[in-house]
């Protein structure tokens, strides 16, 4: 039930002497290799061999994304370009897109980040993966891929989209694992039961999803529309990709590949290092990374660490459930709202589809929020006072869960976008300048 | 004796009402009688229809929200008065109205009412006791 029980289930001693290790070979590479690094360590009198303990990696400077978007594309290579394989790009939902370089070594290594995810969703080499991230530079599809070419799992690279195909394949080939973003899971679930694909006739065990925010309920709907165990996976191309961590079947927070990556959770507004349990910005580093190894990354996700052994026998360092980002955060009347909130809030409601739209305008002075949902048998009546009853429903849970009064619009079904990839959930559309 | 009546959830976009429509005229539905309840986000189309299982699964498979549920049609006297007099019974027992639309048909003298009640039941009773013309699914055909 482990791809790798020593890596899995070391001692935290054992672990601790590793990762440093391992930190201060990193450190010594980027130091010496990337002229970015060199600076910044100049500039504050820091010197690799500075580095004596793990509590030292607080001396290092934070690495951010404008850091990476200033080298684009590929200003922060370690290594001559011929030991470069594969390279990979963020989407850019927030600007220009971030870009990573692997050597087959960090290619290896990703593969047996992915292999270890896929065996905690108890993946078996003769298992069938419906891989529906997208194949591309995107990191979704390709990062699966290599996982499941490493554990010898047969992989189907269809890529996301073409949701008939999609079906139809589940059915043909009975997949065992679906891996796609958790909203297109959400869809797939969705059109299998308007298409009446019974349960039965597809084959699916679990579900790995990642790439985007989810909440709980949306997981359970989820894993009953598909039938699955639907697993949280976490990653970022700035860092590796997915496979940074993962649930195991105990779907309590998401197992770090902690002899490959580094966790911290800091104070997002003084940077200051916070301890296990408290909630902040997670920031990690790479320790084994060649190509492109990266120092203390700023990932905005807001999670916390649990540092206690896993039901399931792993030692890894687990991440809780994101539950925002440091920069998605939206300030409404001077509330902080985050989507995931207002998606908890809708999930509650039955008859409900997974799929929203949040708008924020200012027409004026004052903030207004309009959320759009899809109507639905359950939700549409032939009484307008039955309707208003919905809409007040609606309002009343997202009030109870943001504080927020806003404006509810049931819209017709499939009217709102579908995502294949990441979902764009919010449209803020006031004009601060 | 009620009648089943289809609705159809309309959002307050350009076309709408004339894609389900054409829907039902594709399905060579016959529209009996029509009416829109509107705000100003969406809308709530009310019909009798021809064929109610034809028309739902067309509409459905155009991605319409639909939904069949009783309403009381009767045919009241096409003249000053006429639906007062119906009404009246209804506000006599306490039965409260939620919507109603009316039509004429050229094949008969009479008003035709659709009516939506607070409670159906105790609304067919009252009617059945006061003699007044209920309409079944067949009559409307006849219309």
């Amino acid at each position: 039930m482990f791809w790798n029980e020593k890596a899995e289930c070391m001692s935290k001693d054992e672990k601790e002497a590793l990762q440093l290790e391992r930190l201060q070979k990193t450190v010594k590479h980027a130091y010496e290799n990337i002229e970015f690094y060199k600076k910044r360590f100049d500039e504050i009198g820091l010197k690799p061999e500075d580095i004596k303990t793990l509590k030292d990696i607080e001396k290092i400077p934070f690495t951010t994304k404008s850091d990476l978007r200033e080298a684009y594309p590929l200003g922060l290579l370690a290594v001559p370009r011929e030991e470069i394989v594969e390279v990979h790009a963020s989407s850019g939902t927030t600007g220009k897109p971030t870009v990573t370089a692997y050597t087959q070594y960090d290619l290896d290594i990703w593969g047996e980040c992915i292999a270890r995810g896929l065996k905690m969703a108890g993946a078996e080499k003769e298992y069938i993966i419906q891989n529906a991230y997208g194949y591309g530079l995107f990191t979704g599809g390709f990062g699966i891929h290599h996982g499941g070419n490493k554990m010898g799992a047969i992989t189907l690279p269809i890529s996301a989209g073409n949701t008939k195909r999609q079906l139809d394949t589940m059915v043909d080939f009975q997949s065992d694992i679906l891996t796609c973003t958790p909203s297109y899971a959400a869809y797939l679930g969705e059109s299998r039961e308007k298409a009446g694909i019974p349960l039965e006739d597809i084959n699916l065990k679990a579900g790995i999803h990642g790439a985007e925010m989810w909440t709980s309920e949306l997981r359970n709907r989820i894993e009953t529309s598909l039938g699955i165990k639907a697993y949280n996976i976490y990653g970022l191309t700035e860092v590796m990709g997915p496979g940074v961590a993962q649930e195991c079947g105990e779907q309590n927070g998401m197992h770090i590949q902690d002899d490959h990556f580094y966790p911290e959770i800091i104070n997002s507004e003084t940077g200051e290092t916070l301890d296990y349990g408290e909630k902040g910005e997670l920031v990690l580093t790479s320790l084994t990374k060649t190509g492109m190894p990266i120092l203390r990354f700023r990932t905005k996700d807001l999670t916390s660490l649990i540092d206690e052994k896993c039901k399931c026998g792993r030692t890894t360092v687990r991440m809780t459930r994101i539950t925002g980002r440091s920069d998605d955060m939206l300030k409404i009347k001077g509330v902080m709202v985050f989507p995931s909130q207002i998606e908890k809030a809708l999930l509650k409601i039955k008859g409900i589809s997974p799929n929203y739209m949040i708008h924020v305008t200012r027409p004026d002075i004052l903030d207004e929020v309009e959320v759009k949902v899809e109507a639905s048998k359950e939700l549409f009546s032939d009484e307008m006072k039955e309707m208003e009853k919905v809409e007040k429903q609606i309002q009343a849970s997202i009030r109870s869960e943001t504080g927020l009064r806003v404006d509810v619009t049931l819209c017709e079904p499939e009217s709102l976008p579908r995502s294949e990839g990441k979902a764009v959930r919010v449209i803020d559309e006031r004009n601060f300048e | 004796m009620v009648v089943q009546q289809i609705s159809i959830f309309i959002e307050n976009k350009e076309g709408r009402i004339k894609k389900a429509i054409d829907t039902l005229a594709k399905e060579n539905i016959n529209i009996r009688a029509l009416s829109i309840a509107d705000t100003t986000k969406y809308g709530i189309l009310r019909l009798i229809v021809s064929d109610n299982e034809k028309a739902i699964n067309a509409l459905e498979k155009d991605g319409f929200v639909v939904k069949e549920n009783d309403v009381i049609i009767v045919a009241v006297p096409d003249e000053p008065n006429g639906l007062n007099s119906t009404l009246a019974i209804f506000d006599e027992k306490g039965i409260n109205l939620e919507y109603l639309y009316a039509f004429v048909s050229s094949k008969t003298d009479e008003a035709i009412v659709v009516m939506r009640l607070e409670n159906m039941e105790k609304a067919i009773g009252v009617l059945e006791d006061s003699d007044a013309n209920i309409l079944n699914t067949d009559d409307i055909k006849e219309l």
